[in-house]
């Protein structure tokens, strides 16, 4: 970890996105929380608007690219910030592909420069800031060894399947920092959830389904086909002897809860792995309480396995 | 050809079950049979190349030609055969018998993802693939 890194890492402009406001509060609340138990700075992003999600990237990519740029926009200009930090993997997806937009797709520069002239606000220029995940956030600004040292309990050997999704690390060439050799994420194994969970006292166990496709877009065209492939992940989670599945995407950890009570419903197969944002977690291990992670705004019920292992 | 129904009824019980070291090959040949589903409904004619020694690879590779959004499975592919390799050279090994269940699951995942895309190609276009993205960048 660079000591650049550390340094820049500790005051960023703060992208939580619309689903941080609905149905993913708890990772929202507990980003905050986890932030201000490490000493580090969010400022949220003045007036942000939705990053285009996937269906404004469906309907017109460009579009999709100005949404995002703006966002960038206002934390570079307006907000005089060099990182945007994104805890939902679509939001970091999405900016992530506007800025890749940006430097290569003169097309995309042009609908971005026409359409933040109409809005009235400078024209988002590639570089400006740099965008990153709540991972690297966190790994970057305290790291593995900062986090040991402030962990109060830590999470006591708790097992845990961590689950990426898809957008984290796909597609490869909108992340030129990820696969670039040691102390970088790799994208065929993601590995920084994995490394914070650990050094907040963790067991990670061998999960090879950390990047399957959760069949989120599937929902609502076959909502029984996304059930199989949640119930095959939940499955997974259970034979590598997980007790809790670690998530830190919104959209993941919904697609989870849902499925996993849909599960039983539909086919009549009950799992007991728990679902909980890895944000919720590390504020655990870091003495907060279950409430104050918003462990109570989850639809998975860990309370009870959490706190029989001392933990908030 | 395995009807992909019965693909999917055979993995749904092995990775229901408790498959052993034994079925190795078997699943292999499974996740095989997915893909060539796959590469037959574009209307091409299954490979019988490999790929790093693996025909699982260059089956995938083969269907993910021109279509980004189907390296979503890519990693189960590897996670598969990476699996084999485990099992095939340390079939006496403690966690044999997990590392088989482990791998059963990871065809049944290749199997509910291509199927998915069997009937609606765009599973895993809006998510992770990004084709404008990719298509612009080569």
């Amino acid at each position: 970890m660079s000591e650049s890194k550390t340094d820049k890492y500790r005051r960023v402009a703060y992208y939580p996105g619309c689903a941080l406001e609905g149905t993913g509060h708890p990772y929202n609340r507990s980003t905050k929380a986890v932030g201000k138990a490490l000493g580090l700075d969010l400022v949220e992003v003045e007036n942000w608007n939705c990053c285009g999600a996937m269906e404004v990237k469906n309907v017109d990519p460009k579009l999709q690219t100005y949404l995002s740029s703006r966002v960038m926009s206002i934390a570079a200009n307006q907000m005089r910030m060099d990182v945007v930090m994104a805890p939902c993997n679509g939001c970091y997806h999405n900016l992530k592909k506007a800025e890749h937009d940006l430097a290569h797709d003169p097309a995309s520069a042009a609908v971005v420069d026409r359409l933040s002239a109409k809005a009235g606000h400078p024209a988002y220029q590639p570089g400006q800031v740099e965008s990153i995940h709540a991972l690297e956030w966190i790994k970057g600004a305290i790291g593995e060894d900062g986090l040991r040292a402030r962990v109060k309990g830590g999470l006591q050997g708790l097992r845990i399947a961590n689950y990426y999704g898809c957008m984290y690390t796909r597609p490869r060439n909108i992340f030129p920092e990820k696969d670039a050799g040691p102390g970088s994420e790799s994208t065929a194994k993601p590995h920084f959830m994995d490394d914070l969970l650990a050094a907040a006292g963790a067991v990670n166990v061998d999960f090879p389904l950390k990047t399957a496709c959760c069949g989120g877009a599937h929902t609502l065209s076959d909502s029984d086909l996304s059930t199989k492939l949640v119930l095959n992940i939940l499955n997974a989670a259970e034979a590598a002897g997980a007790e809790i599945i670690a998530t830190e995407c919104p959209t993941c950890h919904s697609g989870l809860e849902m499925h996993q009570i849909r599960a039983e419903k539909r086919f009549q197969r009950k799992t007991q792995v728990k679902i909980v944002y890895f944000t919720q977690l590390l504020g655990l291990a870091l003495g907060l309480s279950a409430r104050q992670v918003g462990l109570h705004e989850n639809v998975s019920a860990s309370r009870e396995l959490l706190a029989g292992k001392g933990l908030g | 050809m395995i009807p992909l129904e019965a693909v999917e009824a055979r993995l749904t019980t092995l990775a229901a079950g408790t498959p052993t070291a034994d079925d190795a090959a078997e699943i292999l040949a499974l996740g095989e049979a997915v893909l060539e589903h796959w590469v037959r409904a574009r209307g091409e004619t299954p490979t019988e190349d490999r790929q790093e020694g693996f025909r699982l690879l260059a089956l995938h590779r083969q269907g993910a030609r021109g279509l980004p959004s189907f390296n979503a499975c890519r990693e189960s592919c590897r996670e598969l055969v990476y699996h084999h390799n485990l099992l095939t050279w340390q079939p006496d090994h403690p966690d044999a018998d997990r590392r088989a269940r482990m791998m059963a699951l990871l065809a049944n995942h290749l199997c509910l993802f291509v199927g998915g895309k069997l009937q609606t190609e765009r599973l895993g276009e809006f998510c992770c693939a990004s084709k404008p993205v990719r298509a612009q960048s080569g």
